[in-house]
């Protein structure tokens, strides 16, 4: 069997990903391990929009509300089912994904086009937040849960073992992170390889053909919308359970923003763009904090330095880092073409009558 | 040719705001038939194939297909109940190969081996082999022509529409896509849209003229050459006499 260029890079990926798993805890101190384990669940929330985006075409500026919902779901399962935090992990995937579904029904069976998608979801953000944000009072609580309003939910439960019933440890939850951000990377890659990511990468390339061929557009998308938003969702819950506190500041539309910055810097059409980049740009920005640039406020200079190299990126590598990086080193990698890459390169021509794109194909 | 009846429409219209696009048509089809849709420009042609496609909702009249109505389906189930079409632009995947494009077609009727195999067939039956590797998006206009051809065929359905597929292609192309339709009829149903009259007389039996929207003449191609009405319509009064 022989291996395709992005197989390669997949295996590459995942192997690297596992000797971090592994070693990670014991070479990485107890403050960068606790850092970076929050910065791979936002990876993994980046990780939603970068498939829905990057191999099916769908912009949502509403990411964010799956990843709060996710929070709060976890936040009232994790304090209503004491000592079990692996149901409401499921629920905040479950629960995302279920609204993701129900919202993606009504955009895509409602023919919405672009611009009103991005409206829509940008608006359901925006209800989600100040509905949340109304919740202070000790009626909005849901068995012992108070949804807290603007001052959010405190004391939220730590992952707990299900094989030992034990609070994991900074260094387990970082690999329980790492493990599920490595094992959603393959789903997705599975996914992709799979006859509905085939349909659903056609659909990103152009959806009247899809149409005319007897794919239904609008079935494909609201599934596709709602595996973002179950992963969306899984990460709010692993971010509730990390920081130990859910708030409506999980729902804002700069978590939205954000979300998109990553995907947009790391390269639309990959995955470990969005990931490097969401840590990468984090990790930048607690460095900018930290120096005095002699601008006056430390928030407006980071702010200012951070907006002012996201754009230089932007103009500089429209594609995204690891796009550009990728061209220049494999420029024939047979990458799977979303929607950023319709006039990208070519592939050398097959022999007369061999078409067999799924052996060919990564 | 049998004497089923394949496709049926009557007084389908197509509105768009105050403009008739098709206006009352009245058309029958049976099964094996290659008939030519021919007219001038804006003569509504290919929006009544939109119609039969469903890309448009047809404003009234009925569309029925193997006896069953399908106005106001949509293109999705239109397609799966066998109707293929290649649209005047190529309308292709353009990020993907063409052996990607074709193989898309067949696996929406075929699993494994067999999408693969109905899709080494289709482009052997276009004769596109060597093109399998190449992104659509890089293709020529006539080399797309022949890949989206073969994106129909993958389909295997049961009446294929071409909307000219002589456009933009070289004469050498025009003699290849014309074979190549005459080899198509033989199992399956055509309704081709074309404006160039010498590749309609390589190809057609039958001709229905449409102008303004709605049916002028239906008739057999010499027939069709000799009315002076359809000589009016596409040269001009003067011209034609």
């Amino acid at each position: 069997m022989r291996l395709s260029l992005e197989d390669a890079g997949t295996a590459v990926f995942l192997a690297l990903g596992i000797l971090l798993l592994v070693l990670g805890p014991t070479m990485i101190g107890l403050f960068e391990l606790l850092t970076l384990t929050k910065y791979l669940i936002l990876s993994l929330f980046a990780m939603s929009l970068a498939y829905i985006w990057g191999f099916g075409g769908i912009i949502s500026f509403g990411q964010s509300a799956f990843f709060g919902l996710g929070g709060y779901a976890f936040g009232v399962a994790g304090l209503n089912m004491i000592g079990d935090t692996t149901t409401p992990l499921l629920l905040s995937v479950g629960i995302s994904a279920a609204f993701a579904a129900a919202l993606g029904y009504f955009m895509f069976f409602g023919r919405l086009t672009e611009v009103y998608m991005g409206i829509v979801t940008l608006v359901v953000t925006l209800i989600l937040f100040k509905l949340i944000g109304h919740t202070a009072g000790s009626e909005y609580a849901i068995g012992v849960a108070r949804l807290g309003g603007f001052n959010g939910m405190p004391s939220l439960p730590i992952l707990v073992d299900p094989f030992t019933g034990e609070e994991m440890w900074p260094e387990t939850m970082f690999q329980v992170v790492l493990g599920l951000l490595l094992a959603v990377y393959l789903m997705l890659k599975l996914i992709q390889k799979s006859r509905f990511g085939r349909v659903c990468l056609a659909i990103a390339n152009n959806e009247t053909r899809a149409s005319l061929l007897g794919y239904d557009v609008r079935l494909h998308k609201v599934a596709m919308f709602a595996i973002g938003g179950g992963i969306a969702g899984l990460a709010g819950g692993l971010y509730a359970s990390n920081e130990t506190f859910i708030d409506p500041n999980a729902l804002t539309l700069i978590m939205s923003a954000q979300c998109l910055v990553w995907v947009m810097v790391g390269g639309v059409g990959t995955y470990i763009g969005p990931i490097l980049a969401c840590c990468a740009l984090n990790y930048l920005a607690v460095w900018l904090g930290g120096v005095d640039w002699g601008l006056g406020s430390f928030e407006l200079e980071n702010q200012f330095i951070v907006g002012t190299i996201l754009l230089i990126i932007v103009l500089a590598l429209p594609k995204g880092l690891v796009p550009t990086i990728r061209d220049r080193i494999f420029p024939h990698w047979p990458h799977l073409r979303g929607p950023e890459a319709r006039a990208s390169g070519g592939a050398p021509p097959a022999e007369p009558g061999a078409a067999k794109p799924l052996e060919r194909s990564a | 040719m049998s004497d089923a009846l394949l496709l049926e429409t009557s007084g389908l219209t197509m509105r768009f705001g105050g403009v008739v696009a098709v206006n009352n048509v009245d058309f029958r089809l049976r099964e094996g038939e290659l008939r030519c849709v021919i007219g001038p420009n804006g003569a509504g042609k290919s929006t009544f194939f939109k119609c039969i496609t469903g890309q448009l909702q047809p404003s009234e009249g009925r569309i029925e297909f193997l006896g069953r109505s399908i106005a106001g389906m949509n293109s999705h189930d239109i397609a799966r109940r066998g109707i293929g079409i290649k649209t005047q632009v190529p309308n292709l995947f353009d990020g993907l190969t063409a052996a990607e494009n074709i193989w898309l077609s067949a696996r929406r009727h075929h699993v494994g081996r067999d999408a693969t195999r109905i899709a080494n067939e289709a482009m052997e039956r276009v004769k596109i082999g060597h093109l399998a590797g190449y992104h659509v998006g890089q293709l020529a206009h006539g080399q797309r022509q022949l890949v989206e051809l073969a994106v129909v065929l993958a389909g295997e359905p049961t009446l294929v529409l071409l909307d000219e597929p002589a456009a933009g292609i070289t004469a050498e192309e025009t003699v290849r896509t014309a074979e190549i339709i005459r080899e198509i009829n033989r199992t399956t149903t055509l309704i081709v849209v074309e404006h160039d009259m010498q590749f309609i007389r390589q190809i057609a039996k039958t001709v229905t003229v449409l102008h303004q929207g709605a049916v002028l003449v239906e008739d057999s191609m010499d027939n069709i050459l000799r009315n002076p009405t359809v000589r009016d319509v596409y040269l001009g009064k003067r011209a034609a006499s």
